[in-house]
């Protein structure tokens, strides 16, 4: 294709992320550091030197490099599982880790209350084996676990992408040659993985360092990360100040860490032997029940527990069991403007999810396109801030920002859906990155010389091969809209409320319906998001074409 | 055989996409923002209300408005009150909307500070008393007290006396038993210190809550985790019976309670301490007259009545009857503890800093 085509495909959503990113949190931050006119060096000083600036900074990457090594630790054997194996509930679990991406935060925050309380199953069970309850509230193991849950979707979906396609040829060739099988798996599967090893990590990193409910929930007021403290300081204090200089130095982490991982991702990207057709998974026998069924047990633990809380919780009524909070979803929960009913938040949620991945795939495609075939480090790395920046930033910058004239959109409905796409562009293109990346370029030599276009090129060797990356990474983006609630709070109108809202509003009273009907309305979106990933899936292993 | 896949793959992404398209070209129909159709005849009025995510008022209270006005209310709410007030902070000069609701006397300093309002005075504040009002620029709308409440049946089986003041919480009696919230990211938890300084004066609440930590006090950050996470009472998970919350929640448990007769938790009475709200005109409104006319539509009796069992406070007007649920559950609140709004506006951030020192380390 020639260079002039490229860059005019990549400055689509490179002008979209410039307009609905970069503008607003410049506005913000200028509003913060300049606030006279003149750059406010002396509080920037104070800030970056205080104790607690340098506490907080530590801590959000403590917790957020555990998170991630947690992630991976259960997620790999996961993915591992999922891509190799076939067995009985294979496509349930698949769709069913995607699930806890797209609770609500503060659902999931409220379920790890529950699972860690007094009268939760941790303590319960703990203090009948051991004798003693292990009471993990407030620490950073609640923190971490919350952080792996969400997360493990990520490294599962984007790590067995990659490895169910990889051609057995070349660990059977080491086998052949007398590698055991661990030998086989670490010097020649993983470092062909290890890109999208990477991806998903840096992804795993960039959430859990921003995120925002587990940490205050369940960390607790004595811990605290950057972006709790962007919050307190914007939203409580309305010291722009000093959230401005911690947004900064969140942004440099940022940016810091992406180049890491980038910088390590070129050097081991290679061209990797894979087909655009799964690889055949073999049968559970042997020695491999066991580890099956281990992985399988730790997954269903981790994953399993939350969301059984969570269904527990919202059939209980403070004096029984009873149907009462699922009966009552059926119409408006409260005759209150506030509270619209669940079926219009559904609706609405939807809606918002379906435009924001509209708008967030095509655009992430063509972007990730750009960069394979013109790609410089410092364009990916921007096109990632985005996953770090705080949502507080995003969302009062978007109110700063689109104010006035030219851009006077504040109002818009359509800026909720276009703050999600900011946030789920970069994770289309993370995902679909690597795999394009690995197509062999003798491939689209040899399509040249046969005779094809440049535009034949494309269709018929990157977008085949990308097909199935973006199918996951469209899954992911209507995911992460479908669960936000960061930006969308300082967005939304009352009678466009999406369901994370909702929730919000409603555990925000107290009473046993509220938090029943919460969890009801948490458990009713899961089932959503569960069948049609199941159905999404179904429609894919039919279509096997090259 | 590949071609009919290959056939129905394509219509099937295309139907996937023509999906997408349509429900995209959904959200630009929701924009329809009225809760009710504006009337027929001279070009439609709208009014847009900011406020914070607890506001709640019955449609058909909006629709009667919308009806007899002609005026559709829009409403814009998000984040909590000191996020709500620092949006119409950040936007002033070209505001988010025409009305303000939910600014709390402890944030009232910094609204005023910022000038942020435009000044309008009801002629139903006659129906307001003297002590609520707090100059000409913002209306009283409600009045609510955050006090402590207690779990009855924790205090029932334990055989201990429940707290009656403040003094009873450092007590060794009752030490471990206790949940407060963080002023810094909470605003009950910020009303509750401010209690404690109006208690015991500028210099006595430092040695007060110094006692109370010895005495194993919980801190949780926000109002949803210490009612819902910490507290052993009503709905919770948790195991303490003590918790900083609202004088009307225990109206709210019996209200959103399954068939309960009787309030599972009771209020501490000494320990309350007085919050009014209030609404005002943003600065930059192109709509005077409608923001006024919503301005009375809030003070009006049918509203008034209305926000007990919707935002759990009490109305400002002393003429509007309180539901059941409020006469026999809540307790009213005679002498509660308060500060005057500079003061709090001046210490807040003195007294959160030194709070956190003291308590957090």
């Amino acid at each position: 294709m020639t260079r002039r085509w490229w860059w005019a495909a990549g400055a689509l959503p490179v002008a979209f992320l410039a307009t609905f990113y970069a503008w607003p949190v410049t506005a913000l931050l200028e509003r913060g550091l300049r606030p006279d006119g003149a750059l406010d060096l002396a509080g920037v000083r104070d800030t970056l030197a205080s104790p607690s600036t340098r506490a907080v900074v530590a801590f959000t990457l403590q917790q957020a490099a555990a998170s991630t090594l947690l992630t991976l630790f259960i997620g790999l054997p996961l993915a591992h599982v999922l891509a190799r194996y076939r067995f009985r509930g294979r496509r349930l679990i698949e769709a069913a880790v995607i699930v806890p991406f797209v609770l609500p935060t503060v659902v999931v925050a409220a379920a790890f209350v529950a699972l860690l309380g007094q009268r939760g199953p941790v303590q319960g069970v703990t203090a009948s084996v051991f004798g003693t309850p292990l009471d993990l509230r407030h620490s950073m193991w609640a923190i971490i676990a919350a952080h792996a849950f969400f997360n493990v979707a990520v490294v599962v979906r984007t790590v067995s992408v990659v490895w169910e396609r990889l051609d057995r040829a070349l660990p059977e060739a080491a086998a052949v040659l007398g590698a055991g099988r661990v030998r086989a798996w670490l010097h020649v599967e993983l470092p062909l993985l290890a890109p999208a090893i990477l991806a998903a990590s840096a992804i795993t990193f960039l959430f859990s360092a921003t995120s925002f409910a587990a940490v205050l929930v369940l960390g607790g007021p004595r811990r605290a990360t950057i972006e709790v403290e962007i919050w307190r300081t914007a939203t409580q204090l309305l010291d722009l100040g000093t959230a401005a200089t911690l947004a900064v130095v969140q942004l440099l982490a940022v940016v810091a860490l992406v180049s890491v991982t980038l910088w390590l991702e070129r050097r081991t990207t290679r061209v990797l032997p894979i087909s655009s057709r799964a690889a055949g998974s073999i049968a559970v026998r042997g020695r491999a029940r066991i580890w099956v069924g281990c992985v399988l047990g730790m997954a269903a633990l981790l994953v399993g527990a939350p969301l059984l809380v969570m269904v527990e919780r919202s059939l209980w009524t403070g004096q029984g069991y009873s149907l009462d909070a699922w009966l009552a979803l059926r119409g408006a929960l409260r005759d209150s403007v506030l509270f619209v009913a669940p079926g219009e938040a559904i609706l609405s949620s939807l809606r918002i999810a379906a435009t924001a991945t509209f708008i967030a795939v095509p655009l992430g495609i063509l972007a990730a396109l750009a960069l394979v075939h013109r790609g410089s480090r410092w364009r990916e790395v921007g096109l990632l801030l985005p996953l770090g920046t705080s949502a507080v930033t995003v969302g009062f910058g978007m109110l700063l920002a689109f104010g006035s004239p030219p851009l006077a959109i504040r109002s818009s409905p359509w800026l909720v859906p276009v703050a999600h796409a900011v946030v789920a562009l970069p994770f289309v293109v993370r995902v679909v990155l690597p795999l394009l990346r690995a197509i062999d370029p003798a491939l689209r030599d040899a399509a040249a010389v046969a005779g094809a276009s440049p535009a034949q090129v494309l269709r018929n060797v990157d977008l085949p091969i990308v097909g199935r990356a973006a199918a996951a990474a469209a899954g992911f983006a209507f995911a992460i809209s479908l669960g936000e609630f960061g930006a969308t709070t300082f967005l939304a109108r009352a009678q466009g409320a999406t369901v994370p809202l909702l929730i919000e509003r409603l555990l925000g009273q107290p009473g046993v319906t509220n938090v029943s009907q919460a969890m009801a309305l948490s458990t009713v979106l899961a089932l959503m998001v569960l069948v049609s990933v199941l159905a999404v899936q179904r429609w894919r292993s039919e279509a096997s074409v090259w | 055989m590949i071609t009919r896949h290959r056939r129905r793959n394509r219509a099937v992404g295309a139907l996937l996409l023509l999906t997408l398209l349509v429900a995209s070209c959904g959200t630009s129909e929701e924009n329809e923002d009225s809760t009710a159709p504006a009337p027929e005849g001279p070009e439609p009025r709208e009014v847009t209300l900011v406020t914070h995510d607890s506001f709640a008022l019955t449609p058909a209270l909006l629709e009667a408005f919308t009806e007899e006005t002609g005026i559709t209310v829009n409403i814009l709410a998000g984040g909590d009150a000191g996020t709500a007030l620092n949006r119409a902070i950040l936007t002033a000069g070209t505001p988010e909307g025409d009305v303000l609701f939910g600014v709390d006397s402890n944030l009232l300093g910094r609204a005023l500070d910022a000038e942020l309002f435009v000044a309008y005075e009801s002629d139903l504040l006659e129906n307001v008393p003297e002590e609520l009002r707090a100059g000409p620029e913002v209306t009283p709308i409600d009045v609510g007290d955050v006090c402590l409440n207690y779990d009855r049946e924790w205090f029932a089986q334990e055989e201990l006396a429940p707290p009656e003041e403040l003094d009873d919480l450092i007590d060794p009696a009752y030490e471990g038993l206790t949940v407060v919230l963080d002023p810094a990211t909470s605003s009950p938890g910020l009303a509750f210190v401010l209690a404690t300084v109006a208690e015991y004066g500028d210099d006595g609440w430092e040695q007060w809550w110094e006692a109370l930590r010895d005495n194993d006090v919980q801190v949780e950050s926000g109002w949803t985790s210490g009612y819902n996470g910490a507290f052993s009472g009503g709905s919770a998970e948790g195991d303490r019976p003590i918790v900083v919350s609202y004088a009307s929640s225990p109206a709210a448990e019996v209200f959103y309670g399954d068939g309960l007769t009787e309030a599972p938790t009771a209020v501490v009475t000494s320990s309350c301490y007085r919050q009014v709200e209030y609404a005002g005109i943003l600065a930059g409104t192109t709509k005077q007259d409608e923001a006024e006319a919503l301005i009375d539509f809030l003070l009006s009796p049918e509203v008034q009545a209305d926000i007990p069992t919707q935002m759990w406070v009490y109305p400002v007007r002393t003429d509007v009857e309180l539901p059941d649920v409020f006469t026999e559950h809540a307790t009213a609140i005679e002498s509660p503890l308060a500060l005057p709004p500079l003061k709090v506006d001046e210490l807040r951030e003195e007294i959160i800093a030194t709070w956190r020192e003291l308590v957090l380390r």
